[in-house]
């Protein structure tokens, strides 16, 4: 079996349009949080929202391929165009080797919703334009940066809910360890718009700290109210360690486990022992002892029942005893399909920059959140080991384990 | 509209769509080589063309324009 490395990383989010502005959020406890007043006046019970811009990418890609990209797509690019820069993989490299691209993405609303009123509006599909189709698909990210990128190995997209860009890197993970694939660009895109979320703002699970916006995320406090939206998207180039070696590429880090499972229980309530599994089986599969792990960044999103049962499934496995344990869903807000991926992508800055990030907003425990070693305030520490946790709508759980290459 | 009016305003269009400097746009240039046009192209091509000049196209129109020259003239009919 394969050993499966990281050499390259990606990332467009509201703390930041590259890795090093993400890095420097994450060590100030930046929070990329804000309003959407559009969102008030469509319905929305809550405005807030992670906030970014779109990127100008007309530097690299022509206008044909410009068209297809839906708003995710571009955040895609700009963040694949960094992990491939970083791995030192260029055109010539791309062109003369299979490499795949597997990304976590489970919904495209925007195009969709627009295609539509627009075909309503003039009474015919011939005015819909020819992008509308390739931008609303599933698959629209994986399909885009195929194309544009000329990743000629597998390519399709991951759709697990809020651990789809978990499950990514675990299934890249998995088919390179097999043989299958050398070289796979994975991560997470999700969307940012007034569209994206409107039906899950309608289950009554969004924040309504609208007063302090920067507040509202407050995952494992005890005065949380809710989860904040956000998105953007995260890449990251995983290879075989005899292809980094063959490349002489510079090795970030090693993914040592994928653990999964599914709760086959609530569709939207998670609950404590399918995510027990999955870390179970992440650091079963990685060969490491509990106490090897120096950080877990949690899924926490800042909803009452599943910060309440994520802390149980920890102290579950850890007892009082804790690794250092923060979400940065406190600064960045939940980024949905892409919060997987990229929160591996974060906590590869912490181990590159020697810190955790802090749960921003964690003012007073809970009974559970209280038997967990979670900083308010960032802490200088050197981390080899950690353990990045996604989970999603019905009861679908990913943890991934991480290590310091050596 | 005037014949020229049509030509200035479907070359600057033309320009601004497909990112083609509109000085390559001569009479008897071939118009989806210039464009650098694909079958997608010319789905957008009717959706332009229906938001400037508010007549609606089929793909199957194009058939018979072949240069800029052939397009000004359809549309100077389609207008007038």
């Amino acid at each position: 079996m394969h050993r499966v490395v990281i050499t390259g990383i990606g990332a467009y989010s509201s703390i930041g349009k590259n890795v090093e502005e993400v890095a420097d959020s994450l060590y100030h406890g930046r929070s990329g949080v804000g309003l959407d007043p559009e969102r008030k006046a469509m319905g929305y019970r809550s405005s807030l929202t992670g906030l970014l811009t779109l990127p100008d990418v007309r530097d690299f890609i022509d206008r044909r391929r410009r068209h297809t990209l839906s708003e995710q797509g571009f955040y895609a690019c700009v963040a694949a165009r960094e992990a491939f820069t970083m791995a030192d993989i260029d055109a010539d490299y791309l062109d003369q080797n299979e490499v795949g691209v597997l990304i976590g993405s489970d919904s495209s609303a925007a195009p969709i919703i627009n295609g539509i009123d627009d075909i309503r509006e003039k009474g015919t599909t011939l005015l819909v334009g020819s992008g509308s189709v390739f931008q609303s698909m599933t698959s629209t990210v994986s399909m885009n940066l195929s194309v544009i990128f000329k990743l000629r190995g597998i390519s399709f997209s991951i759709a697990g809910a809020c651990a789809s860009g978990s499950h990514a890197i675990g299934v890249a993970v998995t088919l390179i360890q097999s043989g299958l694939q050398d070289c796979i660009l994975c991560g997470g895109a999700q969307e940012v718009n007034k569209y994206s979320v409107a039906t899950f703002d309608g289950i009554s699970t969004f924040s309504v700290r609208e007063n302090e916006p920067q507040k509202a995320s407050r995952p494992f406090d005890r005065d949380r109210d809710g989860l904040v939206p956000s998105g953007g998207a995260a890449t990251l180039v995983l290879e075989s360690y005899e292809s980094a070696m063959k490349r002489g590429a510079k090795i970030l880090a090693e993914v040592v486990g994928y653990g999964f499972s599914s709760n086959a229980d609530h569709i939207s309530i998670p609950n404590v022992y399918g995510p027990k599994r999955a870390m179970d089986m992440a650091i079963r599969k990685a060969g490491l002892a509990i106490s090897e792990i120096d950080y877990i960044n949690a899924h926490a999103t800042s909803t009452i029942v599943g910060d309440d049962n994520e802390a149980k499934a920890i102290t579950e496995i850890w007892g009082d005893k804790t690794p250092l344990v923060s979400s940065t869903k406190s600064m960045t807000g939940h980024e949905l399909w892409m919060s997987g991926a990229s929160e591996v992508v974060y906590s590869i800055l912490m181990m590159q920059n020697d810190f955790v990030a802090p749960n921003l907003n964690f003012e007073n425990p809970d009974e559970n959140s209280a038997r967990l070693h979670i900083p308010a305030l960032t802490i200088d520490k050197k981390i080899d080991v950690f353990l990045s946790n996604s989970f999603g709508f019905g009861g679908t759980n990913s943890s991934l384990v991480i290590r310091r290459f050596r | 509209m005037t014949k020229e009016e049509i030509i200035d305003k479907i070359n600057s269009v033309l320009e601004e769509e497909f990112e083609v400097d509109k000085t390559l746009f001569l009479p008897d240039a071939p118009l989806m080589k210039t464009l650098d046009l694909d079958s997608l192209d010319l789905v957008d091509m009717v959706v332009l063309i229906e938001h400037n000049f508010g007549i609606v196209l089929n793909n199957s129109d194009f058939a018979g324009i072949k240069t800029f020259q052939d397009f000004y003239d359809f549309l100077y009919e389609k207008l007038n």
